[in-house]
This record gives structure tokens, sequence and C-alpha cells, in this order.
């Protein structure tokens, strides 16, 4: 049985100790948003927070998990589901193509952000580079989080 | 709901030929409307209702859109989402005809269904010089396309073709004629002349009476309005949300984790197992016999079959399957394939093209006459070049979720094309493809890997198997090793110049070719001889379209020798070029775009260098212009500028997202891109080895778009690709006079 805080709820459950959080979240609990990329903690499409510290969740067995907090991209929002200011931006930036890396991307952001409020262009590099996007969205990843991080403006529709 | 009788189906048919499509009429319980567009013989569009417009309270205005209570308009895509923002898109292009609200858009995925096959799609893979026909060859190509995309299961999506195709052909007719059917009803009601109604934002408004009345008012009685088959279509100056960067509707969902993408696939009351799949490493072979018994003893295993060309492990969670086929022992079938390695490759393109000599093979293209032109050139240059083979590498692994359940089966993974996988799991399993479903969510990107089949057919066959509902998933080691590749190739080349300098003489020839025909023809430079000849000659890996297909090696070996000649004749890049672009204009205001924005002429920092390339591509003419450092040795690209003529961009800021994405897939293949092979199977298996760009080697992006109008719309997914590689080459060249003529880069400056 693992047992340990998810998104502020503690969980319970039956499930090998070896067992990847990324499988545990995704088949046992039913949480979807981690994604499953590369299996090798090369890629970071399955970035969760472990007490706050993002990490590959393809590669972190569920028994480190015990009795920790583990928040995925379900549990960024606010409590009636506001979203954060990274989220915001990434809408307003239009950030994802096929959105599947994104979840990753947004927790990897969300973990600099909150360490590093103001960061510069080698501190996004130094955060963001274990995250390949496959679409290509890296301009607009760098200007989100500059955005959420309020050292540029968001982006005008109509532009 | 299905309570529609015979004759309310039948009571409005108005079909009949129309210039872009065929536009035919049915009508909902309730007396809703039904339009369909190019779809025939009969009409089909009663029988679609319930699969697009469940709830008693929608009315299905058209099979392309449906308006419901709360005026909410639904346009119905069918094409699929796969990052190109196609499903929002679309959709503003049907808005804008039907004067829409569009914060009240929604965008509904069509179901996998024969009547949405994309004609005009099929048309632009087929026979691209209709797409434009004189309209007295309308109707006969009509029908032709729209039987071939039927034949050929045509709901498919690639090409950079949707907006094109569908959008332009489709959705905005379909948007069109629907406005002016609910227009017309409310002038009937109103007792108005039409032309005195104006439509804004889903209202139908009389300015001199006061009324108004929401669409949803009218789209009982716009039933029995005659359908205009050809309706005027708004000229650009009308465009209210055309040529406007509109957010894209998918993209709330995809920042908080409820995008729904194949892999995610839970139906509701299905409880599933789960399967880890390994296919032969060497592609042709199968297996001759499996140790399973470790396999079989290990927890959560259920299963560990033999499928004959694939071993899969069946087990109670994915992570429980592929552990225990790491356990698995298998034997595979030798191959009889010559090549074992890269230079085995490279030596059956170089013996085929020896072979063909200086004027064999399959003369695709050419003009004048090389030959003579060649011998009498002042001076001449040759080069050959060079391409590997290159993995898709979607960021979604490859899946399949299936059950095969009392004759039926259901299907649902991430797909291009839905209706050919249906096709593909009837032939698997015997059955009539009208008892299989395909459910196909989002895509976690595609670039052509999900143009093929063979994962929905294998998951279909372990359900059976098993009796029981699977998850397929393939490892990310599977899809890189036994998928389907860009093919690598050589190409030669000669050129032969006058005592100026000038091209007169051109020749290529390569020995792979998938599409579009005119990716190896220097076509817009204005070289009076040229030669364009393939040589076929066996590829060792199952080759298949990869973004921008065969543009992204010609694109390279094009415009890299025509750099080499450039610099052979002591001009500059930009100014050789637009010296052949005479005949040109749009692609020379390109190139002269992408030389102001980087400043072309400028002073350069030591070790740093520009270059440039142009490629013309699935309707888009695009030139780029890279920077490159070479200070430290090894190349950082630093920036890139794109100067872009898609003839009018229907949304601007989601067309530069896919400039951007191809140029960083375009540099990704360039940098990094490489499978070599050992004992004929592939060496490189996941991110570490098969390399990416990432946030700290990708460029900073600069596009600039300009509309130059009154040409057909050219495509956004492909194009901004092909420039990459040669720009980035020719960079190097610039900084350092060294010059690549193969592919991939880093490993040359290891």
């Amino acid at each position: 049985m693992a047992n340990f805080i998810l998104n502020g709820e503690p969980v319970s459950v039956e499930a090998d100790p070896s067992m990847p959080i990324l499988w545990v979240v995704r088949e046992k609990i039913g949480l979807s948003g981690t994604k499953f990329g590369c299996g090798i903690a090369q890629c970071g499409v399955c970035t969760v927070h472990l007490d706050g510290q993002p990490v590959r969740s393809c590669s972190t067995p569920v028994s480190e998990a015990e009795g920790r907090q583990v928040t995925t991209i379900e549990g960024i929002a606010g409590p009636e589901g506001e979203l954060s200011a990274v989220q915001q931006a990434w809408i307003s930036e239009q950030v994802p193509q096929c959105g599947y890396c994104q979840s990753g991307q947004i927790m990897a952001a969300t973990a600099l952000l909150r360490d590093n409020p103001n960061p510069s262009d080698d501190d996004i590099d130094a955060a963001m580079s274990g995250n390949i996007c496959r679409c290509g969205t890296y301009n607009r990843i760098r200007r989100a989080i500059k955005v959420a991080a309020g050292s540029l403006e968001p982006r005008s529709e109509e532009a | 709901m299905n309570d529609m009788t015979p004759e309310k189906k039948q009571r409005s048919s108005l079909a009949k030929w129309s210039r872009r499509g065929f536009i035919g009429a049915g009508v909902l319980a309730g007396g809703g409307l039904l339009i369909g567009i190019g779809v025939r013989p009969g009409n089909p569009i009663a029988a679609l209702a319930p699969k697009v417009a469940p709830g008693d309270d929608e009315f299905l205005v058209n099979s392309w859109v449906k308006i419901d209570m709360d005026n909410v308009v639904t346009a119905i895509v069918p094409h699929c989402e796969m990052g190109q923002g196609v499903h929002s898109v679309l959709a503003q292009m049907l808005a804008e005809e039907l004067d829409a609200d569009w914060s009240k858009v929604r965008v509904m995925q069509a179901p996998t269904d024969g009547s949405y096959v994309v004609t005009d799609t099929a048309r632009m893979f087929v026979a691209p010089f209709t797409i434009n026909a004189a309209d007295w060859l309308e109707p006969t190509w009509n029908g032709l396309f729209t039987q071939i995309a039927k034949f050929a299961d045509a709901m498919i999506t690639g090409g950079s073709s949707s907006i094109r195709t569908t959008g332009q052909h489709s959705m905005r007719i379909a948007g069109a004629a629907a406005r002016k059917m609910l227009v017309g009803a409310a002038a009937e009601s109103w007792n108005v002349p039409p032309g005195e109604i104006v439509t804004r934002d889903s209202m139908l408004l009389h300015p001199a009476s006061g009324k108004s009345a929401p669409y949803s008012a009218f789209a009982t009685a716009a039933a029995d309005q005659p359908m205009d088959q050809t309706p005027q279509l708004k000229t650009a100056d009308r465009y209210n949300l055309i040529g406007k960067s509109k957010a894209r509707t998918d993209i709330p969902s995809k920042v908080n984790g409820t995008a729904q993408f194949g892999l995610d696939a839970a139906p509701e009351g299905v409880e599933l197992k789960y399967a880890a799949s390994m296919r032969a490493p060497v592609p042709g072979t199968e297996v001759v016999s499996m140790d399973s018994e470790q396999a079989e003893a290990l927890p959560g295993v259920i299963k560990v079959l033999n499928m004959g060309n694939f071993v899969t492990v069946v087990a109670d969670s994915y992570w429980h399957a592929q552990q225990a086929l790491y356990t698995v022992q298998v034997e595979w079938s030798a191959s009889e394939s010559p090549v074992k390695t890269m230079d085995d490759q490279y030596k059956v393109f170089a013996d085929a093209l020896d072979k063909a000599g200086a004027d064999g093979g399959d003369k695709m293209a050419g003009k004048g006459d090389f030959a003579t032109a060649f011998a009498n050139a002042a001076t001449t240059l040759e080069a050959e070049y060079r391409v590997p083979y290159l993995a898709h590498a979607p960021m979604e692994p490859i899946n399949c979720t299936a059950q095969v359940k009392d004759g039926k089966c259901d299907i649902w993974t991430s797909t291009q094309v839905p209706l050919m996988a249906r096709s593909a799991v009837s032939d698997a399993l015997d059955l009539s493809v009208d008892d299989i479903t395909i459910h196909h969510p989002y895509l976690g990107g595609a670039f052509g890997r999900r143009l093929e089949a063979e994962y929905v057919t294998m998951a279909a066959r372990i359900a059976e198997n098993v009796g029981e509902p699977v998850k397929l998933i393939w490892s990310r080691e599977e899809d890189t090793q036994k998928a389907i590749y860009r093919p690598a190739d050589l190409s030669r080349l000669r050129a032969g110049f006058d005592d100026t300098g000038a091209m007169v003489a051109w020749d290529n020839s390569f020995t792979q070719r998938l599409d579009p025909a005119d990716a190896p023809v220097p076509a817009f430079y204005s070289i009076p001889n040229t030669s364009v000849r393939h040589v076929a000659a066996e590829a060792h890996l199952p080759s298949a379209a990869w973004r921008s297909v065969d543009h992204s090696q010609q694109g390279y070996f094009i415009e890299s020798f025509i750099d080499e000649a450039a610099h052979a004749a002591g001009k500059d890049p930009v100014e050789y070029r637009l010296a052949m672009l005479d005949n040109a204009p749009r692609h020379k205001a390109v190139l002269e775009k992408v030389a102001e924005m980087s400043n072309w002429s400028g002073e350069r920092a030591e070790g740093t260098g520009l270059g440039v390339a142009i490629v013309e591509s699935f309707g888009s003419i695009i030139a780029e212009v890279v920077e490159v450092d070479m200070s430290e040795g090894s190349p950082r690209i630093v920036r890139c500028w794109a100067a872009c003529d898609a003839g009018y961009v229907v949304n601007p800021d989601g067309f530069k997202n896919q400039i951007e994405g191809g140029i960083v897939y375009g540099l990704t293949a360039a940098m990094f891109g490489e499978l070599e092979l050992s004992d004929g199977a592939i060496v490189q298996s996941n991110f570490h080895d098969y390399k990416m760009l990432r946030m700290n080697d990708a460029p900073e992006i600069e596009v600039a778009i300009i509309n130059s109008g009154d040409v057909p719309i050219g495509g956004a997914g492909e194009p901004g690709l092909p420039p990459a590689a040669p720009a980035l080459t020719n960079a190097i060249f610039a900084a350092t006079g060294n010059r690549l003529r193969s592919l991939p880069i880093a490993k040359q400056f290891a």
C-alpha cells in the first residue's frame, strides 16, 4: 500500500512500491494530466512536484513518495479552479501546440518561479532544459515565464 | 434521439452540383436544418445527425455546423488536432462567413465516418493542379475526388493542407450558405427584403424596423429556404475574424491537464488491461521462438503472446507489462537485407547512382538541354550530399486502446488517418467497418508518424486474443527503433556556369522519393537548363512522410548547392539568389525581407556567420536566415529570421507558432538527427542518444508575414522546416569556410 498526499488530499493505493509515481497517478488514481514520454528521465513530460521540488515521475518509485506531498498539473490551480499566473501566461502567449509536454513544462516553470521570481535567460535555460518540446515552443515558453514573472507584457489577441 | 421520420429526413433535398462542392440538405427532428457539403452521391446528411447532434435541444445547421438553443455555434471539424491549431482555425473560417459570435463558437471533432472524407485534401495529394481548376471542370473533379477520397479512406490530416482545402472549400462555403438561409428565413418572417437584414455576432438584425433575433430562433425555419450552391464569400476587406490572431480554443485544456490525448483513453465502465510490445529489431524479420517463462511468473502479468511479427506482454499495469517484457527472450529470423550498417546503405545508394551515370534515372522534371550546357560551361561545380534516416519522435508515445466485444470493436487512439485505421482493423479482425468505431482525441504530436495504422491493428489483435479491453503502449525505445522513418539519401549535384558566374546548367540525382513531386526541382530559379533525376535504390528501413516530406532533404541539397555556387562565383549568397529570381517576384520579396530583418549586410562579430536559404513548399514561400556563433569551436545557433509568403494568413499568431515549430524541428534534425545501424538494427533508442534541441540551444526566432494575396493560400505546418538546415550549414560556412555536405552537424564538431 502506498500512502502519500496528492494535490493536498491523502491517498492510499495498492501499488507495487517500485512502480513509478507516473503510473500510480495515471493508472491507479486516474489523473491523466501527467504524461509519459521517455521512461528514463530524459524529456520532462512527466514532471511533478515532490515536496515542492520538480521530479521526473517516470523514474521515481512511489515508495519515495511515502508520506510526502505530490503535486501534479491538476493541483496547481487555486481552490476554485482559478488558473495560476504560469497557466494564465501559457494562454496569453499561446504557448501549446500539441500540448502533450506542457503539463511538464508548466510544472518545471512553476517550481522555477517559486524559487526565483524574476529569472534571467540563463536561469530559464538552467531550469527548463530538461523538458523537451517536440513542437518547438521554446521561445513562447521563455516569454510566458517572463510574463508570469511580470517582466513582460502579455500578448494582445488582435496583434 | 432518433425520432426522425423518413419524410422529414428528405423533406428538403435540394442537392445539386456546386462550383466548390455539393450542398445537400435534410431535416432534423423538431424541424432543425441540416446542410452537408462535399458529400455525394446520395445524401447521407440526415443519417449523420445522431452522431453529431445527439441532444434533443440542438439543431444541426449543417454537417459542418450546428447551433444550440443558447445560440452557441459548433463547428464540426473533420481534421485531427495534433498541435497545428486546425480545430480552432477552421472554426474561425466558418465563423467568419457565418458572422458568428466568436466567443460562442465551439469546436467538435467530426466522427470517424465516410461522410467526413476530406475530398479536397485527397485532391491536394492526388492531383494538386485541380484545386484551382477552371470552373467548368469542377463538377467532374468534385465527383471524381469524392469517390477517390472515399475509396482511399481519406479522412486525413497532413500535407499542410487543412486550411487551403477544407477551410477554403468547405468550412467557408458552409458558413456562407448557412448564413444566407438564416437571413432568408428571417426576411420571410419579418416580411422585409433579405438585403435589408444584417448579420453580426450570431444575430439577425433589421435596422429599419429595429427587429432582431438570435440565429437559433430561425434555425428551424431556415430548413425551408432555398440553398445557394455558390454563396458569395467575403473579400478580405470585409473580414472580421480571418487575418486575426484569435486565441486557440484548445489551449485552455492544455494548461490544466484536462486535454485528452490517445494515451489518456479511459472509456467509462471499462476496466483496462495494459500491453507492452516488442517488434522485430530488423525490418521484415519474424519471431522464430520465444521464451517467456520468467515473464509469466512476474507480478501482474496476465499473458505473454507471440503474435508472429511481434511479442507482447499483457498485465494489470503498463509498468508490469514493460518490466516483464524485458525478461522475454526472443529469437528473430535472419534478415535478407544486405544492409547491416549505414555505410552499406550509402553504398547501395552510391552504386545505383553510379550505374545510372550522367543521364540515367527517372527524369522528374527538366528544361533546356543540361548535357550540352554543362559540356559547354565556362566553369562547373559538383558535390555529393547525404542525409541520414530520422525518426519522428512525437512526444506522445505510440499507443492504442482497443475493445473487441460482441462482434464489435472500439478503438481509442491518436491518429492522422481514422478511416484508414478503421479499414486496417476491419482487415485484421475480419469485421465490417460498420462494426468498428474509432475514437480519436488530441494527438500528442505526429509529424507524419501517425499516418500509419500498424499500432492500431496490433492493439486490436491483442484485445481480441485476450478477450479483454487493452491499452497498448509502445516504449520510447520501440518507437525510435521499430517505426517508419524519413529516408536516408544521397544526392549528386552538378552545375555549369557562364563566364560571369551565372548558372546555366543544373542536375540533381538522388535515390529516394515520396512526395511532393516538386520537392527536388529548383523551379523558381531562372536556370535555363535543368535536369532532375530519381534513381531507384533499395532503402533498408521503411520510409514515410516526415514533416515536410521530401522537402526536408531536398531543401538541404538544393539550397546548400546554390550557396556553394554563389561562393564559387565570388558573389554574396543573397545577391546571387536575387539575380536568379527575376521571374519570381514573390520569392524575391521574401528574400529581400529576410535580408532586411537579419541585417544581412551589416557588420558581424568575429566567429559568427549568417546563412540564408529559400524554399517553396506546400504553397508557401519561406526564406530563412540563421545566425551561428562558432567562436567556441562548435556551433551555437543564436537567432533565426523567417520571411513567409503564404498568400493570405488566416491566423497570424497561429501561423507564426507553426513556423517557429518547423524551424526548431528542422534545426533539431540538422544538429542532432541521426539513426545509425548495427547488424541491420537501429542503434539509437531514446532521447539520450536521439537528441533534441532544448531550451538552452533553441535560437530566438522572428517570423514576418507577407500577405501577397490573390494567390491560393499556402500551408503552415511544414514549410518552416526545409530552409532551416541549409540556412544553418550555410551560416557555418560563412563563419568558418567549412562546407558541411552531410548531416547531422553536431558530431562533426565533437
